[in-house]
């Protein structure tokens, strides 16, 4: 029997309910008496000076009852640091990228706020646009930002041990060029809000905000407002995956503003055009990559120049430069390692954050390199992986890399095992390889990625447990859960720690005027941080419970054990009673206790050095070990994606309903970036601003699915947990090229993988 | 302005609704069904779905004009009071859901699905649910659910 009373079961999700019945109310399926509808207007140009802009037009439409513009924003500006404040609401003197926000109507119903945004007449000068990271970096190259030269918006440059010794003392060195697609989130809930500036000098938005404290410090600032006025009230999310839904957006400051201006509630929902067009979508990487290896293939070095797409605007690019460095050699040993990395402005939307973060394009470029350096030395691709993998450090070691990121759990080298062992690897060779025009292949990845991320400034994750005198729980965090099923996680951990039942406690949306400041849902750190923060709460609880129980008995609260909603003595297990019992003599008791129980997490308090790349990037880490099977149909370079197995070291799965789904929606959804996504872009325009043109895995696409469960037990999570899902979208991309490369003969460095560039590839060489 | 009567979950309206307004608008808004839901607006990604006359459509292709005579069930129709439909149940049980924005429609593509063919193979289920997009699951935990859902209405008819 498991030592555990309610971590590790299968239970539903706490919101499971809701959300088949379709009582889960999203931000747009709000509205209020007299609400108004914003819509707003958006640049034709990708860079253009704005000389006027003429509302008057608009304004006399009958049913438009305010217009704004960036002027009305006093000048506000916002970004991820202080020296980045470069984006303001709308746009004032400039517009930086095509379908940048310039104005925002509100009408009575949607239509008419539409066709107003039609009237508004804007004077442009249209200036020469940049659209390639690398020509953005040339001297003379248009000036996207003049507060930065040659448009680099963030630059990193570390240089641990020595690479140039290491490369030259190497068996093999390689250098190759990978790139990353143009990929979103995708999610199906386009950004929403509804907003109402209450007179009384109070904000309150519904919002669709992954991380809603993010947005309630925007509002604040942008309203001068202080933060006690300022509530953000979360309704279920449609789904996050970092960039977009944890910023702020046009739409938003001026849903809040315009609320001010009219007096009446106003309900902003974006198109998904306008999504897909305009979406803090991740970066698109060129990664240089060089690596050298000795004769027993074991990484001597890498240096790796990365040059990303940054688009218009800063936003939170730091950190994305960060990410994709600081754990460069993971999951495996590496003595010399250099990182050059570049993020450049240019007129192309904003380049944000997306699941796996930064790692998902240094880790598939070192990943495929190691392949092919394998594939030239003759080494079995498991065997090249065993030989670089880290050990799991014996308990209370500590591995640390050449920066001193810490491993205290790392599962690789079992994952890998686990992985080989399993049919889709052990018995490739047994599977045909040619059926008809079909070739099919097995590829293999090994990769890592961080949970518990850290954040510059707040870091701490909060929870408040309150105990009902009918034995039921409040349980009150500010944070998100926005799909993931943190609440459900959450639950599990205060049912656990208390000694109730999962059904006892419950739980509800975040709301800032109620529920404590929170960092955000990010960087698969809710489980972690959130989780940590409730496991001390709930401490608190069940301390104070213990010791009434104790006077109760006349026995020592170390005596008292409380387990599944029932309580009883070690010594004397003839003393029962259960929860609710114990909670009505500690509600009614002499005057009565309140009993509450409050905590903050304190995991991963360490400085987060963006300049050195010195130290964690986040609490723990995770491990996967990823195979994957396609046929390749050698005529019209169709991709077939039949089987995927995964497996994790998520350190111990706490809910495994919710982990699982995360694990593989993680893989499908790195497999759509893979061999689908991408945004193509002709000077700045999006093409395929569509779900149509952009394409996104659907059933028919996504391979069958097997997960392996490496259980490592870290310290630096509640119960052992690690994190779980961007480990999946960090692996499934070097799985799915390797195996591409098994079918095919071809190594391919471009993603996505599509069947135009098979078709050119297969081709005689003269003819591509 | 158009009058049209229709009946959704069971229930009769008889409104009148402008030439332009779509079955979802009206669903979301005249009627605050909001459980049927719009991702895309233009037909791509099935939020929207919903059973017309026993066959699924995005509600937000469909004029509400196009609705008359019409009979419409939603999300909101399938539950019998407290007691879920064995659709949902199975969603929950096997976790076949994770934001839950996409799940009205799934759920509404898989009873069309289950209704026409009780007992379809993995092949038909993937191809039944390949008009409604899920960025959360990878599909997995929703063919799952819906192999069980087939599975308990085959037993308990």
């Amino acid at each position: 029997m498991s030592d555990f009373a309610v971590i590790g079961e299968r239970f539903p999700r706490v919101d499971a309910r809701e959300k088949v019945t379709g009582e889960a109310k999203y931000a747009g399926d709000y509205s209020m008496p007299g609400m108004l509808w914003c819509k707003l207007l958006r640049s034709p140009y990708p860079h253009a000076r704005i000389l006027d802009i003429d509302a008057s037009k608009a304004l006399k439409l009958p049913g438009v009852k305010g217009v704004v513009t960036g002027k009305d924003f006093g000048g506000w500006s916002w970004g991820w640091m202080a020296a980045t404040r470069d984006e303001v609401p709308l746009a004032v003197d400039k517009v930086r990228y095509m379908a940048e926000a310039v104005a925002g109507v509100a009408a009575i119903d949607e239509d008419t706020a539409e066709e107003a945004t039609r009237l508004i007449k804007v004077d442009y000068e249209a200036l020469p646009g940049v659209f390639d990271p690398e020509e953005a970096m040339k001297d003379g190259a248009p000036n996207v930002h003049d507060y930065v030269k040659n448009n680099i918006s963030v630059e990193y440059h570390w240089n641990f041990g020595d690479v140039e010794k290491a490369f030259a003392n190497s068996h093999i060195v390689r250098e190759d060029r990978f790139r990353t697609s143009r990929a979103t989130h995708g999610y199906l809930e386009p950004p929403a809000t509804l907003a109402y500036y209450d007179p009384t000098g109070y904000i309150t938005v519904w919002a669709a905000k992954q991380s809603p404290y993010f947005h309630y410090r925007h509002l604040a600032a942008c309203f001068k407002m202080p933060l006690s006025k300022v509530r953000v009230v979360q309704p279920f999310i449609g789904g996050g995956f970092g960039g977009t839904k944890n910023d702020s957006l046009a739409g938003d400051f001026c849903a809040v503003l315009l609320s001010k201006i009219t007096g009446k509630p106003v309900k902003y929902v974006e198109s998904m055009e306008e999504e897909l067009a305009t979406s803090r979508r991740r970066h698109s990487m060129i990664v240089y990559s060089k690596m050298g290896v000795d004769k027993e293939g074991k990484i001597t070095a890498i240096a790796h120049r990365v040059i990303a797409d940054g688009g218009g605007y800063t936003a939170i690019g730091p950190l994305s430069m960060y990410l994709g460095g600081f754990m460069t050699g993971l999951p495996y040993h590496l003595p010399n390692f250099k990182y050059d990395a570049y993020r450049v402005f240019t007129n192309n939307p904003i380049g944000a954050a997306m699941r796996g973060h930064g790692v998902t394009h240094t880790r598939f470029a070192a990943e495929i390199q190691m392949e092919m350096i394998a594939e030239e030395m003759g080494l079995d691709p498991v065997e090249i992986r065993l030989r670089n993998a880290i050990d799991n450090p014996k308990k209370g070691k500590i591995y640390e890399t050449i920066n001193k990121v810490a491993l205290k759990t790392c599962g690789i080298k079992e994952a890998i095992k686990e992985a080989a062992k399993d049919p889709l690897w052990r018995d490739k060779d047994k599977m045909p390889k040619r059926e008809g025009d079909i070739s099919w292949g097995v590829g293999l990845s090994g990769t890592s990625y961080s949970g518990g991320a850290r954040q510059m400034g707040h870091q701490a994750c909060a929870a408040i447990i309150r105990l009902c005198e009918d034995g039921t729980v409040n349980l009150i965090t500010g944070a998100t859960d926005c799909g993931q099923g943190s609440d459900t996680v959450l639950c599990m951990i205060a049912a656990e720690e208390l000694g109730v039942r999962l059904d006892d406690i419950s739980i509800k949306r975040v709301d800032t005027a109620y529920t404590p400041v929170d960092p955000g849902s990010y960087g698969s750190r809710v489980t972690i941080l959130a989780g940590q923060a409730t496991q001390k709460a709930a401490r608190q609880v069940k301390k104070q419970l213990v010791e009434i129980a104790a006077r109760e008995w006349q026995a020592k609260p170390e005596d008292v054990v409380i387990r599944l909603g029932e309580v009883s003595l070690k010594s004397d297990p003839t003393r029962k009673m259960p929860f609710i019992k114990l909670a009505r003599i500690a509600c009614y008791s002499g005057t009565g206790a309140v009993i509450l129980g409050t905590g903050y997490s304190s995991y991963g308090i360490e400085h987060l050095d963006l300049v050195n790349g010195i130290g964690n990037g986040g609490t723990s880490y995770s491990f996967t070990a990823h195979t994957a099977r396609v046929g390749v149909d050698m005529g019209t370079g169709q991709i077939t994606v039949s089987d995927f197995t995964i497996a994790s070291d998520c350190g111990r799965l706490l809910s495994p309903i919710p982990a699982e789904g995360q694990i593989e929606g993680g893989a499908v959804q790195g497999l759509g970036q893979t061999i689908y996504e991408d945004f193509i872009m002709d000077k700045g325009k999006t093409l395929n601003p569509t779900f149509l043109d952009y394409k996104m895995p659907l059933a028919m696409d996504v391979p069958n699915i097997k997960l392996i469960d490496i259980v490592t037990d870290d310290p630096d999570g509640p119960f052992g947990a690690k994190e779980a899902s961007e480990g999946s979208i960090v692996s499934a991309p070097p799985a799915v090229v390797s195996a591409i490369h098994d079918a095919t003969g071809i190594w391919f460095t471009e993603l996505p993988i599509t069947p135009e560039k098979i078709v050119r590839a297969l081709r005689p060489k003269g003819q591509r | 302005m158009k009058a049209i009567r229709f009946s959704v979950n069971g229930k009769h309206y008889d409104i009148t609704v402008p030439p332009h307004r779509t079955l979802l608008e009206v669903i979301r808004e005249e009627l605050g069904l909001t459980g049927t839901k719009e991702g895309c607006g233009v037909g791509e990604c099935g939020a929207c779905t919903v059973i017309m006359d026993g066959k699924t459509v995005n509600s937000c292709l469909v004029l509400a004009a196009e609705a008359d005579g019409k009979e419409i069930t939603t999300i909101e129709g399938l539950a019998q009071g407290d007691r879920l439909h064995p659709i949902q149940q199975a969603f929950i049980d096997h976790g076949g859901f994770q934001c839950g924005f996409c799940t009205p429609g799934m759920i509404m593509s898989a009873k069309a699905l289950l209704d026409a063919n009780p007992r379809p193979s993995e092949e038909e289920i993937r191809k039944g649910i390949s008009g409604n997009f899920c960025r959360c699951t990878g599909y997995t935990k929703i063919i799952e659910s819906i192999k069980a859902a087939a599975k308990n209405m085959e037993a308990k008819p």
